[in-house]
């Protein structure tokens, strides 16, 4: 056997020693590639399974999401391209891999670090993960967006690891003189029979590939993974809690200075004219004004001369794109574009009908949009931390009018998404400034301007309907309606988003084809039909963590839970008869036990309980909420309390859970949006602007909000394919959450959040100047 | 300009520069320091936390000229320092309970997680509650407050 051909060395290279029954499990095969280099480097296609033809080319069927997903779709976009990935092996005898995806708190590098270091035997301390700069040969494949990362790109970076431990034997062997079959691998260490050993530095030259071949791979069977399911720190922790992880802000660039904008007083409006440049180009600190089309920007030595230098600024501005619109002329909009419900099956039988509103939710994280950029006569460099960096360096390079490949696209650490980085809009803006200055930037958005004209999660409308009769469901059907979502960065690169950017009938059929891949009805429920209208109103808006799922499930499970109380079912049990799959059950099942469901609750307090299904996963939430007045009516200082959601029981299936623990963060991060968005968070739209403007006025969940007990239950796993985990959480727990206020409460609210409607708790801060000024008395809140 | 001195993660420092310039703007722009984030600049959102004198505060909120050239200013960066170890107990707790996501707000929750601790004992409290968790106004946006009062009370009982 020679060092070309690890396969036969892989075949006889299990953890530990390899037995002979392993050969008789058939195992699938892959081809990958032998990189040639001064060290091993294996590499392996991006989505090689089998193609599953997605459909036709028409507009997808109601309820295909249970055959073919989003997820589906995403993974399938990826497999006509070229584009490797490469697992290197390094002298020092760490791996290291560029993960063409972003890293925005998700956990994605530590999974996929897990993932490489349990098939090449290797502690997963010594695999690095870092994020690839923008690949325009990967065309669909580096968008990082639908909960996909894991589904899409787990067997291919297995496949690289795999053969990088082949070839790793097969140079072990050569060198012991020893047949590879007779080697064994296990923490970074070949050792033979005769207890000689090498490691992988000692290997990691010898092993390189002189000419880059293909070569074919075996994969460890599921029951050799020692790492893959089980729970694994971060592998940033230790960076992130010493204060040394860096993001975009922390980048030291050589010049380019804090740089902020001077933004309109109602969205997206225009500069006519500046009265005042000179004299504020003149202010201390400050070295550039310039006027770009998003506003007025100005650089500086520090961010806090720049909020100065902005809110100087004299500027006349033209009307925005959403010019003077309110809640209430935006909802009066909606209704008129609500689809028309198809006859009902059985004219005579029973129906529920309701239609709940729900309103604008900013998708800010809590690092602002921020991006640096350096850009030359001839060439240009962005860093930014972006989910779709090939359209951003397509866009950006159209923009300068430089060629593609004269702009480099850096991907940086992300400071949470929640939709927000699918977008580029502070590495295009950074690249204009940069230009108009003729300097490096480093931009910067304040808070105030990042809620009030960063994107946000449309308001819509959900109306669902369903009939029943004598123990039986006739037909569910929902209509949502909704402010247009944007998803014009399309698959993440030009073409895709192009077609998303069409004005008119094809930005609609995008979103519809979002809608039926990710939406679905988990139950049996007859004729189930979900249609999805959206109409263009001129926000800047973008898909919020878990889409449309929160807004469909909650007014799903609300009218559910009517229905299961009309036909005198409990609403546990309507959810498990009704229930499509035994997975569902499952999951149902579990809350029910651990969650208690159905003991004796104080008035004004009540259990509330729903089902997802979405990401090749299912999950169940079951919720306790408060809503008495001596805790509705906690005071706390420029902050909303409210219902207090007081203990959370969640039971997630995803397939194949990879870290148990960092599935479980995620679901904890859902469950804290999805209180939010059912209580508390929303913007308030009044005259072409956000109300909001800053956290204590947007209220996302709060420690004073945050259940005192939460249970997150991992179920085992189900399909041995890893399904999302990143925004799974939000929908069922805000549907839990709501059911659980309408029994508490007695009144099915028809409005989220439910204090949208409350007199707001706080004045306004002015559209004019843009920026609200800088405290002073921070030192007396000192504690 | 005036140059305005004090002591920084037990360094002395001086900076030329405005008086009324905040002192986040200070530490990031002008000393390089990292580990204090801006997330609103309003003291609302308190990613910034740091100590002064051993109290939690919020840069984005003090002009530099009110700090004095005795003044003791820690980040996160100094944290270990002030207990002469290679991490703090509360940063070894937010290790052992998997607290970060993104990580962008953690240095603050920890270096707000030390100060309320701190004054809670100084004014003689016992066990922390659930009460005493709910003051903590510091935002995550990656919502992980749950493990976040988990670690809290871990890290309390070693410090």
């Amino acid at each position: 056997m020679g060092m070309s051909d690890p396969v036969e060395a892989r075949r006889g290279a299990g953890t530990g020693r390899a037995g002979a029954g392993t050969g008789l499990i058939p195992r699938r095969r892959f081809l990958g590639y032998l990189i040639a280099g001064p060290t091993l480097a294996a590499a392996a296609p991006l989505g090689m399974e089998l193609l599953r033809s997605p459909a036709e080319a028409s507009l997808p069927s109601p309820q295909m999401s249970d055959v073919y997903d989003l997820s589906d779709l995403l993974t399938d976009a990826a497999r006509p391209t070229s584009g490797l990935i490469v697992v290197q092996v390094n002298q020092d005898g760490t791996a290291s891999f560029a993960l063409p995806r972003a890293e925005v708190g998700q956990g994605i590098t530590t999974a996929v670090a897990m993932t490489i270091a349990d098939e090449m035997d290797l502690p997963v301390g010594r695999v690095h993960v870092t994020l690839a700069d923008a690949r325009p040969e990967l065309v669909w494949n580096q968008l990082t967006g639908g909960s996909n990362t894991m589904h899409a790109i787990y067997t291919p970076v297995r496949v690289a690891a795999a053969i990088a431990r082949g070839q790793l034997v097969a140079a072990a062997a050569a060198l012991l003189g020893v047949d590879a079959d007779a080697l064994s691998t296990d923490a970074g260490v070949v050792t033979a029979p005769d207890g000689r050993s090498l490691t992988y530095a000692e290997l990691a030259t010898r092993a390189a590939a002189t000419e880059t071949s293909e070569v074919a791979a075996t994969l460890k069977a599921d029951s050799e993974l020692k790492v893959v399911g089980t729970p694994q720190s971060r592998i940033d922790a230790r960076d992130i809690v010493t204060g040394r992880k860096t993001f975009t802000l922390d980048l030291d660039v050589p010049g380019a200075l804090p740089t902020m904008v001077c933004r309109p007083p109602s969205i997206n409006g225009t500069v006519v004219a500046v009265r005042n440049l000179a004299q504020v180009r003149a202010m201390p600190g400050i070295t550039d004004v310039a006027v770009v089309p998003t506003g007025v920007a100005v650089r500086g030595t520090t961010f806090g001369q720049c909020i100065d230098a902005v809110d100087a600024l004299h500027v006349i501005w033209g009307p925005g794109t959403a010019e003077g619109k309110s809640d209430a002329a935006v909802l009066a909009e909606l209704e008129k574009a609500e689809l028309p419900m198809a006859p009902d099956p059985a004219p005579l039988a029973r129906a529920v009908d309701r239609r709940f509103t729900f309103h604008f939710v900013s998708n800010s994280p809590l690092e602002t949009n921020c991006a640096i950029a350096d850009v030359r006569a001839d060439r240009a460099e962005v860093w930014s931390s972006l989910k779709s960096p090939i359209v951003a360096q397509q866009t950006i390079a159209q923009a300068l009018g430089l060629p593609q490949s004269a702009v480099t696209v850096h991907v940086t650490q992300g400071g949470g998404s929640f939709g927000r980085h699918l977008f580029f809009d502070a590495a295009l803006e950074a690249a204009l400034i940069s230009r108009a200055m003729g300097k490096p930037v480093k931009l910067m958005w304040h808070r105030t301007d990042d809620f009030r004209q960063g994107r946000a999660h449309p308001m819509c409308t959900s109306r669902v309907r369903m009939t029943f009769r004598a123990g039986t469901v006739l037909s569910f059907q929902q209509r949502h309606t909704s402010v247009s979502t944007d998803f014009s960065h399309g698959l993440g690169e030009i073409l895709s988003a192009s077609v998303a950017k069409v004005p008119e009938g094809n930005l609609l059929a995008y979103s519809q084809g979002v809608f039926s891949l990710s939406q679905s009805v988990p139950y049996d429920f007859g004729a189930a039909d979900q249609a999805l209208n959206e109409v263009d109103m001129g926000f800047n808006t973008g898909s919020m963590r878990n889409v449309y799922s929160p807004d469909v499930t909650t007014a799903m499970e609300l009218v559910v839970d009517e229905v299961a109380a009309a036909m005198g079912m409990d609403a546990y049990e309507f959810r498990r008869s009704f229930a499509s799959d035994e997975r569902s059950q499952a999951v149902l099942d579990k809350v029910v036990e651990v969650g208690l469901w159905g003991r004796a609750m104080p008035t004004g307090t009540a259990q509330g309980i729903a089902l997802h299904s979405e990401y090749k996963g299912r999950v169940a939430v079951l919720v306790e909420i408060d809503c008495r007045p001596q805790t509705v009516q906690r005071q706390v200082v420029n902050g909303y309390t409210g219902p207090r959601v007081t203990r959370v029981v969640l039971a997630v299936d995803v397939g194949l859970p990879i870290n148990p623990r960092g599935l479980q963060a995620q679901m904890q991060g859902g469950i804290m949006d999805g209180i939010a968005k059912a209580l508390t968070f929303s913007l308030h739209i009044e005259n072409g602007l956000p109300v909001e403007g800053s956290w204590d006025e947007t209220y996302y969940t709060r420690q004073w909000n945050v259940p005192p007990e939460i249970d997150v239950i991992v179920m085992p796993p189900t399909t041995g394919q890893p399904g999302g985990a990143g925004e799974f959480g939000v929908a069922p727990t805000m549907a839990a959450v709501a059911c659980a206020y309408a029994r508490a409460t007695g009144t099915v609210p028809t409005a989220f959040p439910v204090n949208h409607d409350r007199p707001l708790g706080f004045t306004p801060l002015p559209a004019v100047p843009p920026l609200p000024e800088e405290p002073t008395d921070g030192l007396s809140q000192a504690y | 300009m005036p140059v305005h001195t004090f002591v920084l993660n037990g360094r002395r420092v001086s900076v030329d520069c405005p008086g009324d310039l905040r002192l986040l703007w200070v530490l990031r722009d002008l000393l390089g320091v990292h580990g204090p984030k801006y997330g609103c600049g309003l003291d609302v959102c308190k990613a910034c936390t740091s100590h002064i004198n051993g109290e939690a505060f919020n840069p984005c909120s003090v002009p530099v000229s009110d700090i004095a050239p005795t003044d003791e200013i820690t980040t996160i960066e100094g944290l270990p320092d002030t207990v002469g170890q290679e991490l703090h107990p509360m940063q070894e707790a937010c290790l052992e309970y998997e607290v970060a996501q993104c990580g962008y707000c953690q240095p603050g929750q920890i270096m707000a997680a030390v100060a309320k601790v701190n004054q809670l004992r100084s004014h003689g409290a016992g066990q922390i509650t659930d009460a005493d968790l709910d003051e903590i106004r510091n935002i995550c946006r990656c919502g992980t407050y749950f493990r976040i009062r988990e670690a809290i009370r871990a890290g309390a009982a070693r410090m």
